[in-house]
């Protein structure tokens, strides 16, 4: 595909306008006319060298790359909905890299380097805040699991700290120290972890993208493949035929949907997660807290909401609404670690779609179908994972060999047996 | 209440006479420190506007001065932080609070004061901080994101501050049933519940206004020739009177859920038990949350008035008209004495005369339409008001309040009013979330231009204004027929019942969405201070789904969740994008209705409670012998007893381990998990479910098993038992007992059904103690005595047998995790604490040393057992070095699954023992194993460290770890890297048993 690198011609459409305090301020004695679009909302065209199917950060993320980093321009994005309708808006917006396996830690490592060089990557503030992401443990077993895993991390150069309960206790006074049931050891502090403004990096990418002559299509849905010889050439939408010469799913909780369309059968299971912001409140919780002795992480936005969440519900589903036993599970949760926000109130709960894949870990991968690539079964970690996502994805739709981080993200790994499981939990989604 | 003027310098705004409030109970309360008199019956709000105070609070962004805008739960501007210390409510809506004595609240989001806030300064920079700015600047140098201008943005965001204590009130949770479930008590409710109530069928009537009656509290409707409040006390009292109706004030039904019964749903409902009270009654909830599940649901929620967006439109002052008319009608209270009215419907003009009716005279009547009814503007020329038709308020004007209006008149002409007050009506929005929690989509009605219902809930009507239909006539009429209708679908006969006599009403509306010439800015979305301008600049940046709207600029995020602003923010998106408002669609509505304290939801689980904790038979016994206990799971068990004068941890566990290694101990081992396996293919099932062979167990024996999971992996291991030919029970890890249950039951109830298999958990049921050491034998004797043989003989390793002992069926097995001689003695659990002490009594003479599991761990780690650290869930059993009791003979769970390469793989790391080079060194789990000489980094990771203990035998720490080809690499050097702890140590590999590797103890 080499012939696209550097085709300027796909830069077509407008000129846009950089953002900068400059540009705000010239713009505002205006009266902010003259902003364009932050992206064309694209026609699809009769074809494109790649295809991607959903207009979320993973999808969007892989065609900013494969333009800026391959020179592959000729992509358009497909959109069901609206850009970022999917996970990429409906998760708990936390970035961490704090993950124990040889598989996994990399790449993780890898999208936090992303992160922190993602605003002027892309020209668009995305609030990547890295104000810590604190795991709390509550025994000596939990310690050491953490200890395990905290050691993991910096040898592969990642920072993390093993903090005490007295360090705990002077970083976050308002947890329960006093008559919890599951009384606060200390925790696994990865000081460069934090969270990003997710809307926010759905759009990030969607202006570079379009700016790279990327088209975003959105309200534009797959309702099948087109085959030849076996080959997928293309994808039947509801706004007409579109050919491609490779076509990669990044469709998140709809994956197990859309492969059906090419006859895939997964090992994935979609379940719903909640997630749950509170009313705002003036700076409280200064990072991110996760609970070790129930499902419980709470952050809070820089708009001031508390925004946090726990177990999946527990079923299969592809309802974008959760039940109320997990409401109260949650919150129970959030009272047994920190009592303080008793009378802080919910102001939302929504739910996602998760594609649940057998280990816990994602797949960045060919299919058994020719010409169509998969990345998929992010579970409820995708947020974190977009940028090196993205970077991956883009690397294996431009050169079909994985990229070095992502080697392990195989689809045969759960017939081989080299499995990716962080838990041990082993293939019970409903467990994760 | 005519013409009564307002009186009581303390209240300059309070009307004589009238109002549903208790003027004999005056109660004195504080906003922002000063103190005030309102009374019973008043809210916060209508207090504070009794008192004349108009500034309430600040926005969000600007810090624009911002008064009271409604009467109910959707208020967006007047947030106060509620009560003090750890009862410290934030965004507290002041128009929901009902007064008590000593009140106290603050105003918010303002620094130093509510009239002086420097935050205002933000309004300077209004062109620049527009919607999205943050996303567009902020970005350079990088490094001063998380160093100043997050820090910055953070504190300016956020309204009220959180207390920093835990909250001291209780919750609590109940579930209600019924027939009939009545979602607000207007007059469409009340006539639904009287018709329901009527019919016999279980009720319930909720609402969240501390009384009943809803809009008939703040109009001056005659119903049957009596007001609106007479009425709905009439109806309350029948309501009260009948036996299967049950009343829920204060109650807010705020979310629709799946799981219902008979196909229907569940509903949650909030009931503010205590919050109209200074603290919650001793043993009285502050709230309840209800689970409420009905048959048939009659929603009449009522409607929403919406504002006009015009300039100006967030000043105190500036307020909706039907909330005038409440604050006139119900709390006798004016919101001012200049006012006038801004309407685009037939409805907002009741304001005026209502307000005529109270004695104020408007100073003008600005409808939008050209054409109103002659009815309305016949009786405004009685009244002696000015009337501009087809005219609009394209401005107002004031600093920290209203004082004039700029008035644009059908010819063209700009005119000026010098008023304080300025009532808008926009039309109504029918309160449809309830209607849309489970994904139902509203329906566009160009006749009264709002959503209505669309696909409603099953067996869910929705009846009077809730529906679209904004009449007295027309809810009464609904919500009767309705509740007549669901008695009948729920097997009730109704009773026909006369109609109400009432008055038409007149209920036109034209919708005006937004003022086209305002000059100043004119607010969408008042508490995020979302404005015309930032609707305009997302529609030019492509943020034109109403989705994507609400995210750039927040539209309709704020603590009302859009209920006052979504509609118009859509309604001038569809205007700048040419396309139609129903084309736009809306945005998902989520629950809560209104926001829901987090401890609500809670309940009692919290603190010592949030999960139950679990104590074995022999718990009392050992508090009293001085044991520390730990969190294993929700069990408490003893981690060690300290002898008197014992302080060090490690002094305590080396005296223990070696009281059991050279006379005796004794352990509470009542929490492991124990299952007991019955029926005709008990033997089969097990061999399902085990890697090794139990149908070959002999009756009265005991085998070690490990068990896999479906994907081949470990998933547990333990003894089972044979107690019959048909009967065994199993043991399994007490940290793994509920996850083996489930497995079990999985087994038995999906893959094999047709198996005659019965399993049932019994760990509660048996108290189970360890007796362990070279003096087991000789204690159990005189402690057992003729109740059974234990010599070595009669009772070898692995024998197991069920008898009676002192008229009480006893259980005894010879297995060993310390490796010493022993036994475990089972009773039923509730003579565990009996038993406990005569084991002890027993042992007297052979100087018996209760153990805890700190000590039974160093003991298991010296033997190499393995336990949760090494069944972690990612070990295979040639891991764990088990390989080999995987069965040729027969298929069993997890057999297929673990031939797979990557699980057979002989580069996987085995089981092995550590012990550290310099003896004197600790050893730490969770370090990693580095071949010496190899440069850190996780390619090079070699394993990592499951265990550790001091070894009281050997003198020196020693540990077990998984470790790449370990199996081969006995004797070799290797590196334990712990960055995060404890550093690095040099340490040998060495088999996995450190003491009697023989076994020769425990066969003695």
């Amino acid at each position: 595909m080499a012939r696209y690198a550097g085709d300027s011609t796909a830069r077509l459409g407008f000129a846009l306008m950089r953002y900068s305090i400059f540009n705000l301020v010239r713009q505002a004695l205006s009266g902010h006319r003259a902003w364009g679009p932050a992206w064309r909302d694209a026609a699809p065209k009769s074809a494109y060298d790649v295809v991607i199917i959903g207009g979320g950060g993973h999808g969007l993320a892989t065609a900013h790359y494969l333009a800026k980093i391959h020179g592959i321009s000729n992509v358009a994005v497909l959109e069901k909905g609206w850009i970022g309708s999917g996970n990429a808006g409906r998760n708990t917006t936390i970035i961490r890299s704090n993950y124990l396996l040889a598989g996994n830690n990399p790449f993780y490592e890898w999208s936090m380097k992303l992160w922190e060089g993602l605003e002027q990557d892309l020209n668009y503030n995305a609030m990547v805040s890295q104000r810590g992401v604190l795991n709390l443990y509550h025994s000596d077993a939990q310690r050491d699991t953490y200890a395990r895993r905290g050691n993991a991390m910096r040898m592969h150069g990642v920072d993390a700290e093993l903090l005490d309960a007295e360090a705990v206790r002077r970083m976050l006074p308002f947890l329960d120290f006093n008559g919890a049931r599951f009384p606060i050891h200390g925790g696994l502090l990865q000081r460069r972890g934090g969270t990003a403004r997710h809307d926010a990096v759905v759009w990030g990418y969607a202006r570079a993208a379009s700016d790279r002559g990327v088209d975003i299509i959105q309200n534009c849905e797959v309702t099948g493949f087109i085959r030849e010889a076996g080959t997928i050439v293309g994808v039947e939408t509801t706004r007409g035929s579109i050919r491609a010469g490779k076509i990669g799913m990044a469709v998140a909780g709809s994956t197990s949907r859309v492969a059906e369309l090419a006859g895939l059968k997964l090992p994935i299971e979609s379940h719903v997660l909640q997630a749950f912001v509170s009313e705002a409140i003036k700076p409280f919780i200064p990072g991110v807290v996760t609970f070790g002795a129930g499902h419980f992480y709470i952050s809070q936005s820089d708009k001031g909401g508390l925004v946090f969440g726990g177990d999946l519900d527990g079923y299969n589903s592809y309802a974008q609404r959760g039940n109320l036993p997990t409401v109260e599970d949650v919150c129970e949760g959030a009272m047994a670690l920190m009592p303080a926000i008793g009378r802080v109130r919910v102001l939302r709960s929504w739910g996602g779609v998760m594609d649940m894949s057998m280990d816990g870990s994602p797949i960045i991968d060919r299919t058994v179908i020719a010409g169509l690539y998969l990345n998929a079964g992010w579970c409820y970690g995708g947020f974190k994972a977009t940028p090196a996502s993205g970077w991956c994805f883009a690397h294996l739709l431009a050169r079909d060999e994985p990229h070095a981080v992502a080697r392990a993200y195989r689809l045969d790994r759960f017939a081989t047996g080299h499995l990716l499981d962080e838990r041990g939990v082993g293939a019970q989604p409903n467990l994760h | 209440m005519n013409a009564s003027g307002p009186q009581e310098s303390a209240q300059p705004n309070r009307l004589a006479g009238a109002g549903l409030i208790d003027r004999i109970r005056p109660l004195s309360f504080q906003f922002d420190g000063k103190r005030y008199t309102g009374f019973d019956g008043d809210t916060l709000a209508s207090a504070l506007l009794a008192a004349g105070v108009r500034l309430v609070g600040r926005s969000f962004k600007y810090h624009r001065p911002r008064g009271i805008l409604t009467a109910g739960s959707e208020e967006p501007n007047a947030l106060v932080e509620l009560r003090s210390g750890s009862r410290r409510e934030a965004n507290t809506r002041a128009t929901v609070v009902e007064l008590f004595e000593g009140l106290e609240a603050r105003s918010q989001n303002r620094w130093p004061s509510l009239a002086l806030d420097v935050g205002a300064v933000n309004s300077l920079f209004a062109p620049i901080f527009v919607a999205g700015f943050y996303y567009k600047t902020f970005m350079w140098p990088a490094v001063l994101w998380e160093k100043l201008y997050e820090p910055v943005i953070r504190r300016a965001a956020g309204l009220g501050r959180a207390s920093t204590e835990a909250d001291p009130d209780t919750y609590e949770k109940a579930y209600a049933f019924c027939d009939v479930l009545i979602i607000g008590a207007g007059p469409a409710g009340l006539a639904a519940a009287l018709s329901t109530a009527r019919s016999g069928a279980r009720v319930i009537l909720c609402d969240e206004d501390f009384l009943l009656g809803g809009r008939l509290n703040g109009e001056r409707y005659e119903i049957d020739g009596v007001s609106g409040p007479a009425w709905t006390r009439q109806v309350e009292a029948e309501l009260r009177a009948s036996p299967e109706t049950r009343i829920l004030r204060r109650t807010t039904v705020f979310g629709v859920y799946d799981g219902g019964m008979s196909g229907t749903h569940t509903f949650a409902a909030l009931q503010r038990v205590s919050d109209h009270l200074a603290i919650p009654p001793a043993h009285q909830p502050r709230q309840r949350l209800w689970r409420i599940i009905a048959q048939r649901t009659v929603l009449a929620a009522g409607a929403l008035e919406r504002p006009i967006v015009f300039g100006g439109n967030d000043r105190p002052g500036v307020m909706m008209a039907s909330a005038v008319r409440t604050y006139v009608n119900r709390f006798g209270v004016i919101p001012g004495r200049h006012a006038a009215l801004f309407t685009t419907s037939d409805d907002g003009w009741k304001t005026a005369f209502d307000l005529a009716a109270a004695g104020v005279r408007l100073a003008a009547i600005i409808d939008a339409r050209s054409v109103v009814a002659p009815v309305l503007t016949e009786e405004a020329k009685r009244l002696d008001t000015r009337v501009f038709c087809g005219a609009q308020v394209v401005d107002a004007h004031g600093s920290r309040a209203l004082e004039r209006i700029t008035v644009r008149e059908d010819a063209g002409r700009l005119s000026q009013l010098q008023i304080d007050t300025l009532a808008v009506s926009g039309g109504w929005n029918p309160n449809v979330a309830l209607c849309t929690h489970l994904g139902g989509r509203p329906r566009w009605s160009d006749a009264i231009a709002a959503f209505v219902p669309g696909d409603v809930p099953r067996g869910m009507a929705v009846v009077g204004a809730a529906a679209g239909s904004f009449s007295l006539k027309d809810a009464l009429r609904e919500g009767a027929a309705a509740g007549a209708a669901a008695a009948e679908a729920t097997g009730f006969k109704s009773v026909k019942h006369r109609e109400p006599r009432v008055t038409d009403e007149l209920t036109a509306v034209v919708p005006l969405w937004c003022v086209s010439e305002s000059k100043t800015k004119a607010f969408v979305d008042f508490q995020h201070d979302v404005t015309r301008e930032d609707v305009a600049l997302a529609a030019r940046e492509g943020f034109s789904s109403v989705e994507l709207l609400k995210r750039y600029t927040t539209l309709g995020m704020a603590t009302d969740q859009g209920k006052t602003s979504s509609l118009n923010g859509h309604a001038i998106m569809a205007a700048l994008t040419e396309r139609a408002i129903p084309e736009l669609g809306t945005t998902t509505s989520r629950p809560p209705y209104t926001p829901v304290a987090l401890a609500a939801f809670a309940g009692v689980h919290r603190g010592k409670h949030f999960k139950p904790t679990r104590l074995t038979s022999g718990h009392a016994w050992a508090e009293g012998r001085g044991a520390t206990f730990m969190e294993s799971g929700e069990w408490l068990r003893a981690q060690w007893f300290a002898a008197p004068g014992e302080t060090d941890w490690l002094t305590i566990i080396t005296r223990e381990v070696r009281a059991v290694r050279s006379g005796v101990g004794v352990c509470d081992v009542s929490t492991l998990g124990k299952i007991d396996i019955q029926g005709e293919d008990a033997a089969a099932f097990l061999d399902r479910v085990y890697i090794n062979l139990f149908s070959t167990l002999p009756i009265g024996k005991v085998r070690y098993g490990l068990m896999l999971r479906e994907d081949g992996l470990v998933l547990d291991d333990g003894t089972s038992a044979r107690l019959a030919p048909q009967q065994y029970l199993m043991s399994t890890t007490t940290a793994n007992a509920a996850k083996v249950m489930r497995h079990l039951e999985h087994a038995r109830q999906v893959l094999w059904p047709e198996l005659d298999v019965q399993i049932v958990s019994v760990t509660e049921q048996w108290a189970q103690y360890a007796i362990a050491g070279p003096n087991a034998r000789r204690l159990l004797e005189r402690l057992l005595g003729d109740a059974i043989d234990v010599s070595n003989a009669a009772f070898p390793y692995l024998a197991c047998a069920e008898f009676s002992w002192r008229g009480v069926t006893a259980r005894l097995f010879r297995i060993s995790f310390s490796g010493e001689l022993a036994y475990e003695l089972a009773v039923p659990a509730r003579y565990g604490d009996a038993a406990i002490r005569a084991i002890m009594s027993a042992g007297e003479d052979f100087g018996i040393t209760p153990y805890g599991i700190e000590a039974l761990g160093a003991m298991r780690i010296e033997k190499g057992h393995v336990t949760g650290n090494e069944l972690n869930g990612t070990t295979t059993a040639a891991d764990l070095g088990l390989g080999r009791m995987m069965s040729k003979k027969k298929d069993f769970i997890g057999r297929v699954l673990a031939r797979r390469a990557g699980l057979a793989d002989a580069n996987r790391a085995a089981l092995v023992g550590i012990k550290p080079t310099d003896k004197s060194a600790r050893l730490y789990a969770g370090a990693h194993f580095l071949t010496l000489g190899a440069e850190v980094s996780l390619q090079n990771d070699q394993g990592y460290v499951t265990s550790v203990a001091f070894s009281p035998m050997l003198g020196h720490w020693i540990g077990l770890g998984l470790l790449v080809r370990g199996q081969e690499r006995l004797g070799e050097r290797i590196r334990a890297h712990s960055p995060i702890r404890g550093g690095d140590v040099d340490v040998e590999v060495v088999a996995s048993v450190f003491f009697d590797p023989e076994g020769a103890r425990l066969q003695s």
